[in-house]
């Protein structure tokens, strides 16, 4: 399953993008094009949108 | 059970801990903090039928206060509200360590760069600065001289938030290159890695390397009484050792374990859902 792939619209170039198949809502991706993060806001279908950037909190 | 995972970004961490959970057949609600209305007095609907919330926010503020509401809203969970107060600040940390004799870095906190400097001075050079909020190693100073003091300082006072005008100063440990992290369970280690680096910030998260290590009797005690005086649950304890003994610098609350769970044998997801179910069933006795 971690192989597989599935594509998704990439919303800043608008192109088709492989993405793992088994991707969760809120997880992010780098985009092969623009190498961009990318967050999975819906996964039937996939859509995805630009991540929000890094804020000052964010850490373990 | 049903497992609440409080989120805003599903890391690889999450994604592991996910995948353990459904593989074991318990049923997971996940929710994202960033679209929910927290009342005081009901949980949103979202919590519906959750046996157990685990907060894996990655934002600390989100952390600090969801974990709050959940806690009021009667609905158990980990880490409770007190240990993520305590470990999302790195004041109160040090404090937490300190009352409980654990052994942990000279440490000073001033509200003037005046002060700050005066105790950068009595440390000597070099000397660290933190913000009390954050991690992954980032807006540190290690201060080499009073002119990078002075700056450094001026900058902070100037641009930050009100939180930079809290300055923590510690003194420099001079590790071997290496720092340790621990994952625990309610001070019960889980396993452990050293992270190398030629810089002097040995983050993970900043591409250290990483290797597994054997936790040692001394170790296993420091990470016991280090996780009680933040009050337990799924926690990295970071270590450095000092030649012939250890002091723990910071004990962390949404602990990343991906990078701990590539190098060591232990299957890490594995025995923090071990660790949940446990929790969960406890809950259930005492409800």
């Amino acid at each position: 399953m971690a192989d597989e792939t599935i594509t998704a619209e990439d919303p800043i170039t608008g192109d088709e993008i492989e993405i793992p198949a088994d991707v969760e809502v809120g997880e992010i991706i780098d985009s092969p094009i623009t190498g961009a993060e990318l967050e999975v806001v819906s996964v039937d279908p996939v859509v995805l949108e630009e991540a929000p950037e890094l804020e000052e909190d964010w850490g373990e | 059970m049903n497992v609440g995972v409080l989120y805003s970004r599903i890391r690889r961490d999450e994604k592991l801990l996910l995948s353990e959970l459904r593989d074991r057949g318990h049923e997971v609600t996940k929710i994202d903090v960033r679209k929910e209305r927290f009342g005081i007095h009901e949980p949103p609907a979202a919590f519906d039928g959750v046996d157990i919330v685990v907060d894996r926010c990655l934002a600390t503020s989100r952390s600090r206060y969801v974990t709050r509401f959940v806690d009021a809203y009667d609905i158990p969970v980990v880490n409770e509200p007190e240990t993520a107060a305590i470990c999302a600040d790195k004041a109160r940390n040090s404090l937490a360590l300190a009352e409980a004799d654990v052994p942990t870095p000279a440490t000073e906190i001033t509200f003037t760069k005046e002060a700050a400097l005066e105790s950068i001075e009595s440390f000597g050079y070099p000397c660290v600065l933190k913000p009390v909020i954050g991690s992954w190693g980032r807006l540190m100073a290690k201060i080499d001289s009073k002119d990078a003091a002075e700056a450094i300082l001026e900058h902070k006072e100037t641009l930050g938030h009100y939180e930079h005008k809290v300055f923590y100063i510690q003194e420099f440990v001079e590790k071997p290159g290496r720092d340790i992290r621990v994952v625990a369970t309610d001070g019960e280690p889980v396993a452990a890695m050293a992270r190398t680096s030629d810089h002097w910030l040995t983050n993970a998260a900043r591409g250290a390397k990483t290797e597994a290590i054997d936790v040692s009797d001394e170790m296993a005690d420091l990470v016991k009484r280090a996780s009680d005086a933040v009050g337990g649950g799924l926690l990295g304890i970071d270590l450095m050792e000092t030649g012939d003994s250890y002091t723990v610098h910071e004990v962390n609350h949404t602990v990343e374990f991906k990078a701990l769970n590539e190098v060591s044998d232990v299957d890490v997801p594995a025995a923090v859902v071990d660790w949940l179910e446990t929790r969960a069933r406890n809950v259930e006795v005492t409800a």
